[in-house]
């Protein structure tokens, strides 16, 4: 199952970020944003500036892994939470499913009320994930498009 | 695993680069990433140890241009090649969409080749992997030291399954584009396969 691909279509690309925003207020948060397991960037709602974004999922993603590959030399299934405080600018990290819900956040929020906040979007995310997954199957004219892929589509990225 | 994103219509692919310790996995990015604009690429990122040893990855990520309106991104990842470091290695396969195997042509790295192939081989499994249906390229690096062995020898021993093989000096470039070319096709070519 993890390794079906993951197809994200519009209507459920604009509920996440519709919920990242939402969490991003509610929370008093800077960032807030999705990423697979694998490191690749979902969605990302509110101020980047010059954050790295690519660079964070990948970061993150490795991260988590990390932490879970220790979980489980101790007996755990995975650890799934992980919060990172500095001096001015913390990183709190939620694993929903395939996904990591990540929340960038300074000395305006407290960790308490993003982890409350985190919680209660943690649901939302969850069920448009379960709609993403159930419809992973499902073909469309899009789709199509990939089979008709052509070596010489191909071959035009490298020149 | 491929992540395909419709809404934004983008297509990122994982590749990651295998091999024993001091193979070029790093230096096969380093410069790719130095030969790259700077509008195709983000940041390198190396989590090494102070003597430049990676420690848990490489990563770059690289922008090869639109296929039929979905803009293509590949996340390149090297794994640390030290045997003790074996639990990271396995981590970073996971979600892999092709592989590059690394291979030192010098005469004294043979076996560590090896053990690194059965390794990978191992690790794709415990992922539910087979590394014979997935997109998979063999380098020979280090081309270009005296005690290389001759590359046919070097293939017939390491080559698994009929997979594109490439000589390659990574540290000058030689080969290096023609290895990411290479995985990179097939993975495209798995992608309108299914």
């Amino acid at each position: 199952m993890t390794d079906t691909p993951m197809v994200i279509r519009e209507p459920q690309f604009g509920q996440l970020k519709t919920v990242l925003a939402k969490l991003r207020t509610d929370a008093a948060a800077q960032v807030t944003f999705l990423v697979d397991k694998n490191g690749q960037s979902i969605a990302v709602q509110g101020d980047v500036g010059n954050l790295d974004t690519t660079s964070l999922a990948s970061l993150a993603a490795g991260n988590v892994a990390a932490t879970g590959g220790m979980a489980q030399l101790v007996g755990e299934k995975e650890f799934p939470t992980l919060s990172h405080e500095g001096e001015h600018e913390n990183i709190y990290i939620c694993v929903i499913g395939r996904a990591l819900l990540i929340v960038v956040f300074d000395d305006q929020a407290s960790l308490g009320l993003v982890k409350l906040r985190v919680k209660q979007a943690s649901r939302e995310f969850a069920q448009i994930f379960a709609e993403i997954n159930s419809q992973a199957n499902e073909s469309t004219d899009d789709e199509s498009l990939f089979a008709e892929i052509t070596d010489e589509d191909i071959d035009s990225l490298f020149k | 695993m491929t992540f395909i994103n419709y809404a934004s219509r983008e297509i990122n692919c994982k590749i990651v680069y295998y091999g024993p310790g001091l193979c070029g996995k790093t230096t096969n990015l380093q410069y790719i990433y130095d030969s790259t604009a700077p509008t195709s690429k983000g940041k390198l990122i190396s989590l090494a140890t102070e003597t430049d040893r990676t420690l848990f990855f490489d990563f770059m990520p690289l922008e090869l241009g639109t296929v039929r309106g979905f803009k293509t991104r590949f996340h390149l990842y090297t794994v640390p090649g030290q045997v003790f470091y074996d639990a990271s290695r396995k981590l970073i396969l996971k979600g892999v969409d092709g592989v590059v195997f690394v291979a030192d042509s010098q005469e004294e790295r043979m076996d560590a080749n090896i053990e690194s192939l059965y390794n990978l081989e191992e690790n794709l499994q415990a992922h539910g992997h087979d590394l014979m249906k997935l997109p998979y390229v063999l380098q020979l690096n280090k081309r270009d030291l005296p005690t290389a062995i001759p590359a046919a020898d070097l293939a017939a021993e390491l080559q698994r399954k009929g997979e594109p093989v490439h000589e390659a000096v990574a540290a000058t470039g030689v080969g290096v584009f023609d290895t990411l070319k290479s995985v990179a096709k097939q993975v495209l070519t798995e992608l309108r396969k299914s």
